[in-house]
């Protein structure tokens, strides 16, 4: 690569990844034995399941503790560097492929399966045999499929609370740049302020989310069992909900840590590496904007 | 060059630690994390393989013979999975572990300690898996691609998916720790068109795990919520399709097989040359070759849906361009006996083994041709015909890549010599038996028969029985694999030379054999005469 590097860096013996991947087991065991509970019976599905999650939150705890000690005390070199940030752009585009899953997904379900249904093309023969009455829609009016699984239900409009999030989504992109740029330049009050704003930013979308959320529920019955609208739905902004939540973690910790003095102008990679994801967080909803909400 | 390894602990600088627990479970050493993922790879070997024995056993005469047909079916579906995840994929991950920093000049891989957490998923997360097999309701038997609305049905479902959202964690860890390693950590000099063939099958193996293991991990969790969480992706009566798990899942699945096959490519292409004194024909070619084939693989994933009723025009695209993949599979089939024309030839056990690829593989190569062609697909669509030609990629090609990966750097990983004259009665065995086993399956399916069937027409009988004795030869033959490789590290009194081969070239081979514990602490000085690609200039 041409570039100059002081020296290789190895680092020392951990028993973090070893512990991880007994946390990561104990959960999805959990899970899956939770999940296949008989009624009735008794949770120990769910004790092993809280159990490991709370052993996944200590060991990221722990391991970047660890890291974090290690970093501060100069161990890591620039080549160190260059493998944490490839790192971290290499795990957002595999982010950006499992959200691709289900955009892909939602594009199939509303060009071909649904059309299909209702007599479009390929599907003739389905729509004549099984379900002739049912006229191909999205949205209210057909998106839950032809035997309307879930019963009627309303769609959230987008240019209420949708676009509102949008702006704030957008806002807090802005925000988190500008902090950024203040810590590029070393001035310590300008970044916790906007840094925190970004954070509180976070907060309040997912605020809003839970609010539209228990809104669908209530009021428009539009539920994960509505069909593959509901599903459609759901699924997408319920896991961008998630990696919203994640990134507000991920911003607040080092929000604290840059009140720790953790940071100077040349290194602060736990900074740019949770500003990344910030953006792609965002560009992910920008996406479900467009295509769950509008469209 | 005055660089030298900063180490936080200072006794690690001089050979392996003492602590059992200390050495292989909180290790950060590429080699010894590169030797777990091969000894858990042996491992998951032969518990597939038990698997694949109890469906030959079970095939070997019609009528049902040993097993319950819905044991059986969980025998089919496991056996591919624990063969994928646990066999064929670990396998290269461990031979990237062991080699990519020994033949790029690093000390070690980009992100070691995640590089320990990527191995050690897996024990875990095939524990998980087999464990299904104990339950009240069972395994998994819907097979490996685990299409709905079949696997809904199993209870095991959630065993299953959350197992194989642990495997693409562990892989995706692993596929970000390759390509970070050759692409930051080369040694001073190692240009990208310098580094060997497997270093290049590598990266681009990485960027697909890293491109589709995540839609795999969509696949089935959509799969998870329609069956626990009431949601209809793949329920036309709430407006989704089922083939549209089809679509998810082999848009994952054709660059899956394409990840078992690339770095055996680059095995391949490190073997030849070597035993063939002569440096590989066409370098370039065979680095672009392998570009081309990654990126087609993303576009052909519909013909394996042939029959579920596509779109006319679907089907056209993909048959032309799943014929396009022969393309460049055809220049490195070229270019590897144009590596070997004219060379001098010697044929150690290695070598044997890339010969067998490069002739059993295009046979396999040959027989997908065939089923890229839809009218003809629809005739043998879901017969053995499908068995015998992924058989033929993926034993005879990866499985076979593997084991010769496994002889031609044995000396190095131990320092002893491998017992020749059982390495050569372990190759023949495994291929007079490999095909043994294989090819009456092509002729099985040209006549008809289904795969995934405990039972048959007896018409079928006199090729089933023979597929089956090859079946339990091929199996007992990979015994004597184990007894060489424990021969080799343990009792061998011939010890390896640094060099090993007299042909091989690249850097993994200046260092001393066995390998120390830490190589390249120091970037070495890399001169262009001891590279295999020192010098490209086509």
């Amino acid at each position: 690569m041409g570039q100059q590097h002081d020296a290789y860096f190895v680092p020392a013996k951990s028993y973090w990844p070893f512990v991880a991947a007994v946390v990561m087991f104990t959960t999805v065991f959990g899970a899956a034995h939770w999940l296949n509970a008989e009624p009735g019976e008794t949770g120990f599905g769910k004790s092993v399941l809280i159990i490991g999650v709370i052993g996944v939150l200590g060991m990221f705890f722990g391991w970047f503790r660890s890291v974090i000690n290690e970093s501060l005390a100069g161990s890591y070199n620039s080549q160190v560097d260059t493998s944490f940030r490839m790192g971290m752009m290499w795990f957002i585009f595999s982010e950006v492929m499992f959200f691709g899953a289900f955009f892909g997904a939602l594009f199939y379900i509303r060009m071909f399966s649904v059309p299909w249904l209702g007599g479009h093309g390929h599907g003739v023969l389905t729509h004549e045999f099984l379900w002739s009455d049912y006229t191909a829609a999205w949205g209210a009016n057909g998106g839950n499929g032809p035997e309307q699984a879930g019963g009627a239900f309303r769609t959230v409009p987008a240019w209420g609370l949708p676009l509102l999030n949008t702006v704030i989504l957008l806002t807090s992109s802005v925000t988190v740049t500008i902090a950024h740029h203040a810590l590029r330049a070393g001035h310590r009050g300008k970044i916790l302020l906007f840094l925190g704003l970004t954070v509180l930013l976070g907060a309040t979308f997912l605020y809003f989310q839970a609010h539209e959320y228990i809104e669908a529920y209530k009021e428009l019955n539009l539920t994960l069992h509505s069909g593959v609208y509901g599903s459609t739905f759901f699924m997408l902004t319920g896991f961008h909900g998630m990696h919203v939540t994640l990134g507000t973690i991920m911003l607040a910790v080092i929000w604290l840590r840059v009140l720790k003095g953790h940071f100077d102008k040349d290194h602060h990679f736990g900074f740019e590496a949770v500003a990344w994801y910030w953006h792609f967080v965002d560009v992910v909803w920008l996406g479900l904007f467009m295509f769950v909400y509008i469209l | 060059m005055s660089y030298a390894a900063t180490h936080d602990q200072h006794d690690d600088h001089h050979g392996a630690p003492k602590g059992f627990f200390q050495r292989w479970c909180m290790s950060t050493n590429h080699k010894d994390i590169g030797t777990l993922y091969l000894i858990f790879s042996l491992t998951m070997l032969f518990i597939g393989g038990s698997f694949a024995m109890l469906i030959r056993a079970e095939l070997f005469k019609p009528g049902m013979q040993l097993m319950q047909p819905y044991f059986f079916n969980e025998m089919t579906a496991m056996h591919a999975l624990v063969m994928i995840f646990g066999a064929i994929m670990p396998a290269f991950v461990g031979l990237g572990n062991w080699m990519i920093p020994l033949m790029v000049g690093a000390p070690d891989m980009a992100l070691p300690r995640m590089n320990n957490l990527s191995f050690w998923i897996l024990p875990f997360a095939f524990a998980l898996l087999l464990s299904t097999l104990f339950l009240p309701g069972g395994g998994p038997a819907g097979g490996w691609t685990m299409y709905p609305p079949l696997s809904l049905q199993s209870s095991s479902l959630a065993y299953a998916v959350f197992a194989i959202h642990l495997m693409g964690i562990s892989s995706i860890m692993g596929a970000i720790n390759i390509i970070a390693t050759i692409l930051n950590m080369r040694a001073p000099g190692m240009d990208l068109m310098k580094m060997p063939v497997f270093v290049w099958s590598w990266l681009i193996t990485a960027f697909l795990l890293i491109a589709v293991m995540p839609a795999l991990a969509g696949a089935v969790t959509m799969l998870l919520t329609d069956k626990y969480f009431g949601t209809n992706f793949f329920n036309p009566g709430g407006g989704g399709d089922p083939v549209l798990y089809q679509h998810i899942f082999w848009f994952f699945g054709h660059p899956e097989v394409y990840i078992m096959i690339l770095p055996a490519f680059g095995i391949i292409s490190e073997i030849v040359p070597t035993f063939a004194r002569k440096p590989i024909f066409g370098y370039k070619a065979m680095v672009f070759a392998i570009a081309c084939i990654a990126f087609l693989s993303f576009i052909v994933w519909a013909h394996h849906m042939f029959a579920v009723g596509l779109p006319l025009g679907a089907e056209i695209f993909f048959m032309y361009a799943t014929m396009l993949i022969s393309v460049p599979t055809g220049v490195k089939v070229f270019n590897w006996v144009a590596t070997m024309w004219g060379g001098s030839m010697t044929f150690e056990t290695p070598m044997l083994f890339a010969i067998a690829f490069i002739i059993l593989f295009t046979i396999g190569g040959f027989s997908g041709l065939m089923m890229a062609l839809v009218p003809a697909d629809f005739q043998y669509h879901d017969t053995y015909f499908i068995v015998a030609h992924f058989h033929y990629v993926l034993v005879t090609g990866a499985l076979f890549a593997i084991i010769g990966a496994a002889y031609y750097w044995m000396p190095k990983w131990t320092g002893n010599m491998y017992s020749e004259f059982w390495g050569k009665v372990h190759f023949w065995n495994s291929v007079v038996w490999v095909n043994v086993l294989f090819f009456p399956q092509h002729f099985l399916g040209l006549a008809g028969m289904p795969r995934r069937i405990p039972d048959y027409n007896v018409a079928f009988a006199n090729f089933n029985m023979i597929s089956s004795i090859g079946g339990f030869l091929f199996g007992a033959t990979q015994l004597i694999f184990v007894g060489v490789l424990i021969h080799c590290a343990f009792f061998s009194k011939k010890k390896a030379t640094d060099r090993v081969w007299e042909g091989a070239k690249g850097l993994e081979w200046t260092i001393p054999s066995p390998a120390p514990h830490h190589t390249f602490e120091v970037p070495p000085v890399i001169n262009d005469d001891e590279l295999a690609h020192g010098h490209v200039n086509d």
